[in-house]
């Protein structure tokens, strides 16, 4: 049995996450997390590596499954045994590091598998949203392209434009620009500079601190499993209030 | 010695062996007896066209009915294998670990005589029918390790991409994850095929009729009716006809894999 996904009211922030646990055998990742996205709110989640960021990220679609604490998308409680995951899944779009692509199918194939599988589109409607979407990302010549025909910033972009064919509200990026030669983050960047600018809501884990500072309206800083400090962009990497922020972005800036 | 002299000396004797052994078999085989048994021209002219027309037609029939059957049972073995239910797993595990574990030609024994007596089951398509039945069990079992080590091979973004559009399980193993475990595992499928094809020569052992007779269950027969071996040289030459292009295929997709998917 599965209930019906309601449609979210205009106050209910689009992620909610309520004391979030999360452990991988013995190793605990996430300790206890409290985190909110508002809707057509851009946050990013900056922090070093193994600091829980990506699984944080992971959970909020349940692609991990949390150990203990709620999540919630638009009012559902994504971590009831009795919500249609699937459903939900279609609302939000997911952009991996490594893209993720289909090898096996051409990039307009690739957009338009789960918009038929899953949303139930016709033939003509899945491809008529796959092309608005390619030419959003720049790349409407390469609908016929297999993935491996592409270069790295190319297959991100394609892979930002399969998400949106299934028309998200908001949208999830795990370290996107982290797998891509330096010449090719700007062009990906700037789509997910466009996609903000359209008031999409959005969850970056990045350790572009450029983006996060210009693009993002709030910054999460996570280490050891907890959010640590967060904020306004310019106060959090511009005056940071703690210790561990402060040594983390002397790293990284 | 120098490094050079010895090196030629190495190869020099090396190519001696080898002349003395083929002078040697040159001399001291029979040519007469291989000629009459094994090319006797008239035997040979007798083969055909029963050889091409019942024993090769078979051969690539049982092969094609044993390989589809085995690609269904394996798929579903192997799906079993990966199921969260435990006792598809293990049930998946028991059958596929007894029927690689046992000889071919026992399970086609069983199978066409055992089993039939046991349960007054007249098997569909005779003995030849029963042993084939036999043959999609045994490979079913190879073919489904095969199959999971593929879907295995699959890197699991792929699966999270798919699951975080939305799709169900179901579409994702039908979509993304089938399509590229079968691309992966081609060349040990193929392989798997040729084996099969070599492997229809045990339902011999099954005994058929006249008109389902394979390649080597027709050779044997052939064999005895003209006490010659000339029919066992005619089978070798079509079994290598089959298999040579198939055996060449796999080389050719193993290099095409290797230059990367």
């Amino acid at each position: 049995m599965s209930t019906p996904v309601p449609t979210p009211s205009a106050g209910t922030p689009a992620i909610e996450v309520r004391n979030l646990h999360k452990s991988f055998g013995d190793n605990e990742v996430l300790k206890g997390i409290d985190f909110h996205v508002n809707q057509g709110e851009v946050v990013c989640v900056i922090g070093p590596s193994g600091s829980g960021k990506s699984t944080l990220l992971r959970c909020v679609n349940r692609l991990e499954e949390p150990t203990t604490g709620t999540i919630r998308v638009e009012g559902t409680d994504i971590t009831d045994p009795e919500t249609d995951l699937d459903a939900v899944r279609t609302r939000i779009g997911m952009v991996f590091q490594q893209f993720n692509l289909f090898p096996h199918l051409n990039v307009l194939q690739n957009l338009t598998l789960a918009q038929r599988r899953a949303k139930k589109r016709g033939k003509a409607e899945a491809e008529a949203t796959a092309m608005k979407n390619l030419a959003k990302v720049g790349l409407a010549d390469r609908a016929k392209a297999f993935p491996s025909q592409l270069s790295g910033g190319q297959q991100q972009r394609v892979a930002i434009a399969r998400a949106l064919s299934m028309d998200p509200d908001m949208m999830l990026f795990d370290e996107p620009t982290s797998a891509l030669d330096p010449e090719l983050v700007g062009d990906v960047l700037e789509v997910m500079r466009q996609l903000a600018q359209e008031g999409m809501t959005m969850m970056v884990v990045t350790h572009e601190m450029g983006f996060a500072r210009e693009v993002g309206d709030r910054v999460v800083f996570m280490d050891g499993g907890i959010v640590v400090e967060q904020g306004a962009p310019e106060a959090v990497l511009g005056n940071p209030q703690h210790e561990r922020t402060r040594s983390f972005l002397s790293k990284v800036l | 010695m120098k490094p050079s002299t010895r090196r030629r000396l190495t190869r020099g004797i090396l190519y001696a062996v080898f002349v003395l052994a083929v002078v040697a078999v040159v001399l001291l085989a029979d040519w007469q007896a291989i000629g009459v048994n094994f090319f006797d021209p008239e035997v040979a002219r007798a083969a055909f066209p029963t050889i091409i027309t019942v024993a090769v037609k078979n051969t690539v029939v049982y092969t094609i009915i044993a390989f589809i059957g085995g690609l269904i049972l394996g798929l579903i073995l192997a799906l079993m294998k990966l199921s969260p239910v435990g006792p598809y797993r293990w049930a998946a595990t028991v059958y596929i670990e007894i029927f690689r574990g046992l000889p071919a030609l026992l399970v086609i024994f069983a199978m066409a005589f055992a089993v039939p007596i046991a349960f007054s089951w007249r098997p569909p398509g005779g003995n030849a029918g029963a042993g084939l039945i036999a043959l999609i069990m045994v490979s079913g079992a190879y073919i489904a390790e095969t199959i999971r080590a593929g879907i295995q091979a699959v890197p699991a973004g792929q699966t999270e991409a798919a699951r975080s559009l939305g799709m169900g399980p179901a579409w994702t193993m039908v979509s993304v994850t089938l399509p590229q475990a079968f691309r992966i595992i081609t060349p040990p499928l193929t392989n798997e095929l040729v084996i099969l094809i070599k492997d229809t020569s045990l339902l011999f052992i099954a005994g058929m009729a006249m008109q389902d007779r394979e390649l080597t269950t027709f050779a044997r027969d052939s064999v005895s009716q003209n006490a010659n071996s000339t029919p066992l040289v005619l089978a070798a030459i079509m079994y290598l006809i089959i298999t040579l292009p198939l055996t060449q295929l796999v080389a050719k997709l193993e290099r095409h894999n290797q230059r990367g998917r």
